[in-house]
């Protein structure tokens, strides 16, 4: 019997981020598509960045996952377009990053807070950091630096 | 009327494309552990990682165009210097940091317009990548323009040493302006801009940016060019390609 989409899309919300273990692949909105063909199961990813490094090791993820929930046929399409936004972060996503301690994207284009005390006296140190979805912050009333999930 | 087939011009265009990124992007990656401060050197291997993502998607659809079942890596590691299509900018030597940080605005103005007009091209593949790439330039150009603004407008020192990254580099830039028979076959297809088209608006931002960063640009419009046709490259393309194929023409096929 064919495991339904809703059932799969709950299995690969299980499966961790690479870079960022706290979201799933589904807080990120890199899914973008789960269907059976026939009796093969497409799942259509879309990749963050271009050169995002985590990007084969997401596919191997999300292969072993459903692979230990009895899939057999699997079809992982790769999707360019429309590119990745920062909007398809759910909410769920958004608040788990913060509570990480990684300030979730803004359309005003910087963080709303600081991840660690709230405190809103905010300063760039980098446009980028150490993945690169993230910029480097820091937080001038706790004077705690924290990376900043980019808006793109 | 029979369509014209425009592939082998398309397949010149990827590389074009392609070459541009894959080379720049190792010249860049170079940086990675050299940097003056931890945070500029994230940020250049960053921008490396993102060009180096381009040029997987470039050369990917150029093997896929030709045909003849090449991938992005064959592509990138099997062919020798004179097969090489990036313009002479992103071959040359990466200086000290205003010099790198110089490369790279030039390149990143032209390649922000680039990508722009590449969005609404009638291939949508191209289309794709381009829509994808853009974003991510957007933000290269933003600290590539605001680092020359800071460098030009800074010391002494350092407006010294970006208005003599301006004076070495600024005769490269026209070659990214070129058109040929290639350029005209994309034109007329509506897969690609003429480049010619593109150099207003990037005299403009040029204009605005050197301004802000108190640097003269040089009147002289001549320009080196023969690395996008595949004329000539520097003598610097060798050396980039012995350390960045070393491993492929050593051990060939090897994977991990
Ligand atoms: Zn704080």
């Amino acid at each position: 019997m064919q495991a339904p989409v809703e059932q799969i899309w709950n299995w690969l919300d299980q499966v961790p981020d690479p870079e960022i273990p706290v979201i799933s692949l589904v807080d990120l909105g890199i899914i973008r598509g789960v269907e059976w063909r026939g009796d093969t199961l497409r799942v259509t990813v879309t990749p963050t960045y271009s050169g995002c490094p985590a990007t084969s090791v997401i596919n191997f993820e999300i292969e072993k996952a459903l692979r230990a929930h009895g899939i057999e046929k699997l079809d992982l399409e790769r999707q360019l377009s429309p590119p990745w936004t920062t909007d398809w972060l759910t909410e769920t996503g958004r608040d788990k990053l913060e509570k990480y301690g990684i300030a979730p994207p803004q359309p005003a284009g910087g963080p709303e807070r600081c991840p660690h005390c709230g405190g809103s006296q905010l300063e760039r140190i980098s446009q980028f950091g150490s993945t690169p979805c993230k910029a480097q912050w820091r937080c001038k009333d706790c004077l705690e630096p924290f990376d900043y999930f980019k808006c793109i | 009327m029979a369509t014209k087939d425009h592939s082998a011009d398309l397949f010149e265009f990827l590389l074009r494309m392609g070459d541009n990124t894959l080379i720049l992007g190792h010249r860049v990656s170079e940086w990675c552990g050299h940097a003056p401060v931890l945070e500029e050197d994230i940020a250049l291997a960053n921008t490396a990682l993102d060009l180096i993502g381009q040029t997987q998607l470039w050369l990917g659809l150029a093997g896929e165009v030709e045909g003849q079942g090449r991938s992005a890596d064959d592509l990138a590691f099997l062919r020798d210097a004179w097969d090489f299509r990036n313009v002479l900018l992103v071959e040359l030597p990466n200086g000290d940091f205003g010099q790198t940080l110089m490369r790279q605005f030039l390149f990143d103005a032209w390649q922000e317009l680039m990508l722009d007009a590449l969005k609404g091209s009638s291939d949508a593949r191209v289309a794709e990548i381009a829509a994808k790439a853009a974003k991510e330039v957007a933000y290269h150009v933003e600290r590539s323009g605001d680092t020359v603004i800071g460098l030009g407008d800074g010391t002494e020192e350092s407006h010294a040493r970006m208005q003599a990254a301006l004076d070495y580099l600024y005769p490269y830039v026209g070659e990214m302006f070129e058109s040929d028979a290639v350029d005209a076959a994309m034109a007329q297809a509506g897969i690609a801009p003429d480049p010619a088209s593109l150099r207003d608006a990037y005299d403009a931002k040029l204009a605005a940016v050197m301004g802000e960063a108190t640097l003269s640009t040089p009147d002289d419009r001549f320009t080196h060019n023969g690395g996008r046709t595949g004329r000539m490259h520097t003598e610097h393309l060798g050396h980039i390609l012995t350390s960045m194929q070393w491993l492929q023409r050593a051990y060939p096929g090897a994977s991990w």
